[in-house]
């Protein structure tokens, strides 16, 4: 088994609060994150596929075809947005690190149809990231 | 059969210590061959980067696995606090025992932070310089 990892990355603002609480239990749970207006980040996805290179073209799929998808589920989609706002995947969803994981993961597991996804790690600045992968898969 | 999805926290952080490697075990001449310039009687730093990672539930109501704000103030307790700015050797007590080498420092690390309440630590990293990196997820792995 091969394991591949393609980088990019996306600008994006945020805002954490659950309209279910009080304003002052967004405060003392959020902290600075709850304010109003959202704040941004420098998102960095690094997105592992696993699988047997082919005979023929020595890929375990082309990186072209990888890059084309990152570019229409992730690129277009989070690029620039307001992500509480302007994602749909995320409405209802408080925008942290593990749940735009899980988004990305849910958005490019289909699209993936040589290897498959084997983890995707979305770092929200260098020194905080989340994983998501198939439990009994971490592997590489 | 795809197994459920699994998300882990991954933290960083840093610490800058001292250390000295020297066996009580082995002889003078023992030490220098071993450890080289590593056992210098008086000491070296490093710049340490701690890569903490966890895992749990996403807590539907906040988003998260464990609040941010409580594994930084958990770490810095148990690790930076008394590792930053400290010659390994002389101010952590585990340090008397067994030699800080990287591979106990980060075991050392994962012991410290094993007991974090709100998820479940599940490796630690610990980079001692740029090319020098360890990793250990307990027992059992």
């Amino acid at each position: 088994m091969v394991y591949l990892t393609r980088k990019l990355e996306f600008s994006a603002s945020h805002l954490y609060h659950n309209p279910a609480l009080s304003a002052e239990e967004n405060k003392r749970l959020f902290g600075k994150c709850n304010n109003p207006h959202g704040h941004g980040h420098n998102y960095t996805l690094e997105v592992t596929v696993a699988g047997e290179p082919d005979p023929v073209t020595g890929m375990v799929l082309d990186l072209k075809e990888l890059k084309e998808i990152l570019e229409r589920e992730i690129t277009q989609r989070m690029d620039h947005r307001f992500l509480n706002y302007e994602v749909a995947e995320l409405k209802d969803q408080i925008p942290t690190c593990e749940n735009i994981a899980r988004v990305i993961w849910n958005l490019l597991e289909p699209k993936i149809n040589k290897g498959r996804l084997h983890k995707v790690r979305l770092y929200e600045t260098p020194d905080l990231y989340a994983d998501c992968y198939r439990n009994g898969a971490r592997g590489a | 059969m795809m197994g459920e999805l699994k998300i882990e926290l991954g933290r960083r952080y840093r610490f800058s210590a001292s250390h000295r490697l020297h066996s009580s075990k082995l002889s003078e001449e023992e030490n220098r061959r071993v450890y080289g310039k590593c056992n210098n009687p008086h000491g070296h730093g490093h710049n340490y980067v701690v890569d903490v990672r966890v895992s749990g539930l996403v807590d539907p109501a906040t988003g998260m696995i464990a609040n941010l704000a409580d594994l930084d103030s958990f770490v810095e307790r148990e690790v930076i606090e008394p590792f930053d700015h400290k010659s390994l050797n002389e101010d952590v007590t585990a340090f008397r025992e067994h030699v800080p080498t990287t591979e106990n420092v980060c075991k050392e690390i994962f012991a410290r932070l094993k007991g974090f309440p709100k998820a479940k630590l599940e490796r630690v990293r610990v980079e001692e310089t740029g090319n020098n990196t360890f990793e250990y997820a307990g027992e059992g792995l």
